[in-house]
């Protein structure tokens, strides 16, 4: 039993965190100030993230009869959305309104969710699983309504719940299935019965009904639809942590479902996440450069993302699975990032919402005019920034796989992905028009926290563009425990 | 006996389910849903569930829905409308959902060599099936109460009013 | 040819019990009006027959007699559903009560039981939670203010006070091990009085606990808001006349009677003598079969003479305080009373 509490140990610490931020929060007198509830819930992330650390002592094995596991692959993943979830926090801390009374909700639902999305990684039992990606679902779907009054806050959470909550309805008919075939829900049982089973008919339609639900989750084409619309309404903090860290865990799922439930059915599911991933990327990409709105631009530059990401599917497993992972944790470093750098122009209200208005940030904020042009080239993919090796081992990945073709329509779409990036890029660098009055626009303000945040964002995407070699031996050690 | 019983609640459920997609008022539609649960606990109830199916009726037919129906109530909610939208879901809608059924239940009738999988004997009592629960299943169980709270604290986050509500109320 | 037997025996037990319960809900109210009466001072229905005991054939007869009016624009499906709802419920729950010794079972079928369920605490906890709609909708589909006020009342009411109910029991449920109510009785009944569950089981926090809910639960003084007469006429039934009012009517004091069985059966040891074995068993199986009778219809009649004594004392709360009451001090008692039923179990053992 000591073990057993020993592997679920982070998602304890981040749930336990969040308890306290609530109550706390509850016994704080109905006027004071919320913010120093981050002195809860951050210790408590970093808490849960040097947890996930001490994990690698343990032996890679499984606790609750079968439910979770800790292995490489899961304190990878672990890792990564803790630190997602911190570099959240603290740009939380800085850039919300001082004087919500919601703020101890919020620490809570981020803190409630990323223990969801741990668990989430984690989960060896389907059961497990769902549970722990409705907990991660619901956290987030308030979280994207939380300016409720505006008229876009609700309206995204309420296209993102709905949507949200039917893509989950499929992923459970496909569990029930899975229950149905094979007579267990936990994922070495399935795989086991999976493997000598004759007729795999069932287990195929299973499988499709699991894929729409987890599809939907990490944004790929035909599911894709809710993104823009959520990324536009939520506010910009959460749309850092719901654009990574959920889609980090549902990559994960993704990742165990087909690699270690059903490894046998690759010749199946390739072709499918194939075209998949080649339609992620070009939808993606052609929408994107259209949108004026800088939010919704990146949101469909991060269904672009999801593409190529699924692209190293295509690859064998063991390449395939280490660089899907390290695809995951280069995305989220300079995603969070660049949402950190909008939130900071655009502001918490986002009064500059437009490319357009963006003209000028350069010269009204040297710092972030450059920390933006800076992420911006790491999303294009250029050398020395994490974009670059992420996109590198996926599409070698895919090109070991067999899968020429969809590396080079992966290369075609970072051709025209570069397009609305430098657009971007070019605006932020141009004088500021005669007839705007850019003194009038104040210069954001750069707090410690959210300075810290930054700087842990712009240190993880130079680490991963210069240095790889670590957490790419990470991922593949990650990827070697779920063989 | 117990093949009638299914026919007939089987029967019973799917109606409920075809009213509640077809009616147009959402008193009605709530009501089709309390039926489709009855009858489920029924069938349950037909597979030696007692415990289940005891549950299904309190806390879907007998509190779920009972809190449906209140909040129709309270909105006061008048019929649907339809709109070119709606007209538009329902066209695509219902073909995509008679293919996705031809698919399953082609699967489903082809599908020979699938072993039966039935509850146990053992397991439908309330005390086998506690154990199950507080044991093998004891960590899916006591997650749900994290989603539980996260749903609660979400619920009241959402309907409390904003500060600047407040100040105006005072 | 054993499954016609007992379809033939099930049929005419359920015939007599409804027979047995609708009789003793129309006496009930005659109860009631007597018994309010001389608490008031006064001496309630005496001139027809001796003492006014056929008063509730003549009120039968004269809600049937009466025009049977529906208003113009009240929803109909639902108007005519929702009396109907609320007796069916009333009345299906009494099936799984059993009111004498379940050894009485002439040729196997017992004869003082209609159902003998594994789950039977359940099916009643339920039914009565189905009973719900029954109001909600009158309130809803009557088109009235005072009718949709009144259901919204009773809806959250029941809704409030049903947690705390059910929780209630669940410390009786440990004790016993069981959801069967023949068996949760049968574990009363080592020692008489003393082994009941109330005293013996140690339960009086969660009896109490009981009886203020299911007095909520049957929107019974002091928590009859749903109908509060002052402020809302007649609340969820005021466009109701005639015998769909009739039903109504009949569908609460079933429901009284369904939760005093229920009381009797959870906390005071059920069909069982309070003597113990210092009398009986008898030679006379006849005795042996009606005593136990004679006790549970006792420990009823006594709930039911409770109820008319608490609406005939107590003043009607306000409806903040109610659900105060139900949500903040109700609700935490009754689960302390689980933690603590469960401590105590345990250390036991």
């Amino acid at each position: 039993m000591n073990t057993d509490l020993l592997r679920i140990l982070p998602e304890t610490i981040l749930v336990v965190a969040g308890i306290l931020v609530m109550l706390i929060d509850a016994s704080l007198p109905p006027r004071a100030q919320r913010r120093g509830l981050i002195w809860v819930a951050a210790p408590g992330t970093m808490l849960a993230l040097w947890a996930s650390l001490i994990q690698l002592r343990l032996d890679p094995g499984t606790a609750f009869f079968g439910a979770v596991e800790t292995s490489p692959f899961t304190i990878f993943f672990h890792v990564l959305i803790c630190g997602i979830v911190l570099v959240a926090l603290l740009l939380a801390y800085d850039t919300l309104p001082r004087d919500s009374h919601h703020q101890g909700e919020f620490y809570a639902l981020v803190l409630f969710g990323a223990s969801g999305m741990c668990l989430l990684t984690g989960a060896v039992e389907l059961l497990v699983v769902f549970i722990a990606l409705e907990i991660s679902s619901i956290s987030t779907y308030i979280l994207a309504g939380y300016r409720k009054h505006t008229g876009k806050g609700p309206e995204a959470a309420i296209k993102y719940f709905l949507l949200g909550s039917f893509a989950t309805g499929f992923l459970l008919y496909g569990i029930a299935l899975i229950f149905g075939a094979t007579g267990s829900t936990q994922i070495y049982e399935v795989a086991h019965k999976a493997a000598s089973a004759q007729n795999h008919t069932f287990i195929v339609l299973a499988l499709m009904l699991m894929l729409v639900g987890i599809l939907f989750k990490v944004s790929a084409a035909p599911f894709h639809v809710w993104t823009p619309d959520v990324y536009e309404g939520a506010p910009s903090p959460v749309v850092a942590l719901l654009s990574t860290a959920p889609k980090a865990a549902a990559f994960a799922l993704l990742l165990r479902v087909l690699y270690q439930m059903l490894p046998d059915l690759r010749s199946l599911w390739m072709p499918l996440l194939w075209v998949i991933a080649a339609a992620s990327m070009t939808i993606g990409n052609l929408a994107a450069l259209r949108q004026q709105n800088v939010k919704r631009m990146l949101a469909y530059s991060s269904i672009a993302h999801a593409g190529y990401l699924l692209a190293a599917f295509a690859g064998l497993a063991d390449k395939g699975i280490a660089a899907a992972a390290f695809y995951i944790a280069a995305y989220a470093a300079m995603n969070v990032g660049i949402f950190a750098v909008v939130t900071l122009i655009s502001g918490y209200d986002e009064h500059l919402p437009l490319v357009a208005d963006f003209r000028g940030v350069l010269y009204r904020s040297p710092l972030l005019g450059s920390l933006l042009i800076f992420f911006l080239i790491s999303l294009i993919g250029i050398p020395f920034t994490g974009g670059f090796f992420g996109k590198f081992y996926s599409f070698s990945a895919a090109v070991g796989g067999g899968a020429v073709v969809l590396a080079i329509i992966g290369l075609l779409n970072s051709g025209v992905a570069a397009a609305y990036y430098v657009r971007l890029a070019v605006t932020v660098a141009q004088k500021p028009e005669n007839g705007m009055s850019q003194a009038a626009l104040p210069v954001p303000q750069i707090g410690v926290a959210v300075g810290a945040a930054l700087l842990f964002t712009v240190g993880a995407t130079l680490w991963l563009g210069i240095a790889p070699e670590p957490i790419l031996r990470a991922a593949e050690n990650a990827a070697h425990a779920l063989q | 006996m117990h093949l009638i019983l299914f026919i007939v609640f089987a029967g019973l459920c799917l109606a409920g389910a075809l009213n509640l997609l077809l009616q147009k008022h959402p008193i009605n539609s709530a009501l089709s849903l309390v039926v489709v649960m009855t009858s489920l606990a029924v069938l349950y109830l037909l597979l030696g569930a007692e415990f289940l199916a005891a549950a299904q009726i309190i806390v879907y037919a007998g509190a779920i829905m009972v809190l449906f129906t209140f909040v129709i109530m309270l909105l006061n909610a008048g019929r649907e409308e339809r709109t070119l939208g709606s007209k538009a879901a329902v066209a695509l809608g219902f073909p995509a959902v008679a293919a996705i059924l031809a698919v399953i239940a082609t699967v489903i009738l082809k599908a020979q060599d699938l072993g039966s999988v039935s509850l146990s004997d053992g397991i439908t009592s309330t005390e086998e099936l506690s154990r199950v629960l507080f044991h093998e299943l004891l960590l899916p169980f006591e997650v749900t109460s994290v989603l539980i709270l996260i749903a609660i604290l979400g619920a009241v986050s959402l309907a409390r009013k904003g500060h600047g509500d407040q100040e105006a109320g005072k | 040819m054993t499954i016609w037997w007992f379809v033939l025996w099930s049929i005419l037990k359920v015939l007599v019990v409804t027979v047995v319960l609708l009789t003793a809900v129309a006496y009930t109210v005659l109860l009631e009006r007597k018994v309010v009466g001389r608490i008031q001072n006064r001496w309630g229905p005496s001139r027809v027959g001796p003492f006014g005991l056929l008063q509730p054939l003549v009120d039968g007869a004269k809600l049937f007699l009466k025009e049977d009016i529906v208003p113009t624009s009240v929803y109909k499906p639902l108007y005519l559903l929702a009396p109907v709802l609320a007796l069916g419920c009333a009345l299906i729950s009494i099936a799984v009560v059993p009111f004498g010794n379940p050894e009485v079972a002439p040729q196997g079928f017992r004869i003082f039981q209609i159902s003998d369920v594994n789950i039977g605490l359940l099916v009643v906890l339920g039914i009565t939670s189905i009973g719900v709609y029954g109001i909600a909708l009158a309130g809803w589909s009557s088109n009235n203010k005072y009718s949709l006020m009144g259901s919204l009342r009773s809806s959250a009411q029941l809704i409030s006070y049903e947690l705390a109910l059910g929780l209630s029991l669940v410390g009786v449920v440990m004790l016993a091990g069981s959801l069967n109510l023949r068996v949760i009785v049968e574990s009363q009944a080592a020692h008489g009085l003393l082994s009941w569950n109330i005293f013996g089981g140690f339960q009086f926090v969660a009896f109490f606990i009981y009886l203020m809910a299911a007095y909520a639960e049957t929107n019974r003084a002091p928590f009859d808001l749903p109908e509060a007469e002052s402020e809302l006429t007649a609340g969820y039934h005021t466009e109701y006349s005639s015998m769909k009012f009739a039903t109504f009517f009949m569908a609460e004091y079933a429901n009284m009677i369904t939760v005093s069985c229920v009381a009797t059966l959870m906390f005071f040891g059920g069909w069982t003598s309070p003597l113990g074995n210092l009398i009986g068993p008898f030679q006379n199986q006849i005795i042996n079969a009606i005593l136990p009778i004679f006790w549970f219809v006792l420990k009823v009649f006594f709930f039911l003479f409770l109820y008319i004594w608490v609406r005939g004392t107590l003043p009607r709360f306000r409806y903040d305080q109610l659900m105060n009451f139900g949500w903040r001090y109700l609700l935490p008692l009754a689960i302390l009373n689980i933690v603590g039923t469960s401590l105590w179990l345990a250390l036991k053992q």
